[in-house]
């Protein structure tokens, strides 16, 4: 388990003041001024060696992202855009953040800013969390107060920070729909290339980064790269929040270092699954976008969560959402309400994501029933094929890859339902042919 | 996609224009945005409105955030259409919104959409008394502490049909409710008590 000392975020359960006051007495605001002074150049350096990925749920590398910026302003300003947008369904760590530790974001912006030259900032807060959204003013004014940040600071960087607000897109989520949205727009995603770090906010250059990946860099600047990347294995380094939830005897958050297996995760922090570890049924280790993991030994038995051990099984760490299900789940149904998620969400901007989600969601539904014919199983596998990969952005294919792990791992659940609506349907003659 | 309509005319009100303190803070949120960019304050500005209109967004106001910013009224339509958090018709004093993704439905959001629809009825209507609406909305992000709802600008998590009828009795009655989990619980940590972070801050 990790060591309390090597936790960055200390007031995650907001049993200590939020305040600054609280903040600088765990750490934050410590010697800013010499991070600073170590130089742009020196900056983005210590985040690439520390080996921090993007926490947002492609994993990008942070600091490489950050050496896209123009070194040099062409007359333009830079921008830097926090996605705190969080939405992807088993994720609930960013707005521990906003509302506990908001001062560790502040700083992170700062820091971040001046590596990348903006002078300006802003937090894109999804509108649901009103009151963390308050919290992070609250906290935005009183780093102004104290000359932290703002015009003529403390640190001698201009840095404006304004926090802004959405209305309920999950799609804004997604960075150049996020800019969009920003901009007073609908949040629909751009076509890339030309990429934000040249084209982004206003046309302007700019980096969207999570929420926890710029509120862990003022700790990886103290502590510094060597000591996060100590943490965690090569290419998954340093710790992480999780998000445990679904079916485990005691859901919550917890950080933790990267690498950790699941049943420890499991064991260790939330009481671990709802009647054993035999009653697992499946897991979907980061958020709904991603395949699910069933039970057994090559499985979720041998599951590590970082990024390499999310994809050793045909998934993806995401944003680290644990979604446990047991052996009670209608495992058909469950996945049919994820779909449902995606075809309420999709923006309609690209046709394959527009009908392929409600079409995919309306035999799913049909397929928990056992309403369906076999053929259609394979149908669907086709279908997602033709989603992925064939959108503007990423949302089609998150749309997709859980569709994909239900028929890659419980296909016999399907036609198992499907024999047995064909039995049951006999005697009235009722079986109908595929309505889509 | 979801297909969202305004409301008909006959429930649309004449006019609209922000109360005197809400258009200084209008005023004040421009500033967060360079010039010529006051679109971008759009959405902050719907939903002052909204909640000025008693929690829906009539037509007027979308025509006055328009005009207030110097657009077109149909990117301000456009904008009030897309975001789902825009309610286009009017809704109750208390309005629930029930998450009902996955991780919520693991843990017994179809006891609290029973809830609703024996308590409220049916999706999206007003009660007689104009106290509650509801409407099931897409992860509202404390999947921790599912199952949960959003009833205006509070969350309540970690519910049971008891713990959610019994808040409702509550604000039916004017009396506040603590937001926040139900049961015995700081925030998101473990029910019983963190297992990490014990050392002293």
């Amino acid at each position: 388990m990790l060591a309390d000392k090597d936790r960055i975020f200390r007031n995650l359960y907001g049993l200590h003041d939020w305040r600054l006051k609280g903040a600088r007495a765990r750490g934050a605001w410590d010697a800013t001024k010499a991070i600073l002074a170590k130089g742009r150049e020196a900056i983005i350096d210590e985040i690439k060696n520390s080996g921090l990925r993007g926490r947002g749920g492609a994993g990008f590398p942070t600091g490489l992202k950050w050496s896209f910026m123009p070194k040099k302003s062409d007359g333009r300003p830079h921008y830097l855009v926090v996605n705190a947008d969080e939405s992807e369904p088993g994720t609930c760590k960013d707005r521990e953040i906003m509302r506990n530790d908001p001062h560790l974001l502040i700083e992170g912006c700062l820091i971040a800013g001046f590596a990348m030259g903006a002078n300006t900032a802003y937090i894109y807060v999804r509108g649901e969390f009103v009151h963390e959204r308050r919290r992070l003013e609250a906290a935005v004014e009183e780093a102004y107060a104290a000359r932290l940040i703002g015009k003529n600071n403390v640190h001698g960087w201009d840095f404006d920070l304004h926090v802004h607000h959405g209305a309920g897109a999950y799609i804004c989520g997604e960075e150049t729909a996020l800019l969009e949205s920003l901009e007073g727009k609908k949040g629909m995603p751009r076509l890339k290339p030309p990429f934000p770090a040249n084209v982004g906010l206003y046309g302007c250059p700019t980096t969207v980064n999570n929420v926890e990946s710029i509120a862990v860099v003022p700790d990886i600047m103290r502590r510094g790269a060597s000591w996060f990347a100590s943490i965690g294995r090569p290419n998954n380094t340093g710790t992480k929040l999780f998000c445990i939830s679904g079916h485990v005897e005691r859901p919550c958050n917890v950080e933790e270092a990267m690498g950790i297996p699941l049943r420890e995760l499991l064991e260790t922090h939330a009481g671990g699954v709802r009647g054993g570890w035999d009653n697992l049924l499946a897991v979907i280790p980061g958020g709904s976008s991603m395949p699910l993991v069933p039970a057994g030994k090559d499985w979720a038995d041998s599951l590590i969560l970082d990024f390499d051990g999310c994809r050793d099984k045909k998934s993806a760490l995401g944003t680290a959402a644990v979604i446990v299900m047991d052996k009670s789940t209608d495992i058909v149904r469950a996945m049919a309400r994820i779909s449902y998620f995606y075809k309420h969400e999709s923006c309609g901007q690209c046709t394959p994501c527009r009908e392929g989600t409600g079409w995919m969601w309306r035999v799913l539904m049909r397929m928990a029933e056992g309403r369906a014919q076999k053929r259609e199983i394979d149908m669907l596998m086709d279908v997602t094929t033709q989603i992925e990969g064939h959108t503007i952005c990423a949302f089609g294919d998150g749309a997709a890859w859980p569709v994909q792990g239900l028929l890659r791992h419980f296909r016999g659940e399907i036609e198992r339902r499907i024999d047995e609506y064909t039995r049951n349907a006999d005697a009235d003659g009722a079986v109908r042919e595929a309505a889509e | 996609m979801s297909v969202r309509r305004l409301a008909p005319p006959e429930l649309q009100p004449k006019s609209f224009a922000f109360t005197a303190e809400n258009l200084a803070w209008a005023k004040q949120q421009l500033a967060k945005y360079p010039p010529g960019r006051q679109q971008s304050a759009i959405i902050p500005l719907l939903w002052r409105a909204q909640q000025q209109a008693g929690g829906w967004l009539p037509e007027p106001a979308i025509r006055y955030v328009a005009d207030f910013l110097g657009v077109a009224h149909i990117r301000a339509l456009e904008v009030a259409t897309f975001y789902t958090m825009f309610n286009l018709q009017p809704v109750g004093r208390f309005h629930v919104q029930l998450c009902g993704t996955t991780p919520c439905r693991l843990r017994g959001a179809d006891e609290l959409e029973r809830v609703c629809r024996a308590r409220i009825g049916a999706p999206g209507a007003v009660t007689h008394d104009g106290k509650f609406s509801w409407v099931e909305v897409e992860c509202l992000g404390a999947c921790v502490n599912a199952p949960m709802v959003q009833i205006n600008e509070d969350y309540y998590e970690d519910l049971t049909a008891e713990s959610f009828g019994r808040i409702l009795d509550e604000l039916a009655a004017g009396r506040k409710v603590k937001p926040g989990p139900q049961i015995d619980r700081q925030l998101s940590a473990p029910v019983g008590g963190p297992t990490t972070l014990k050392e002293k801050a």
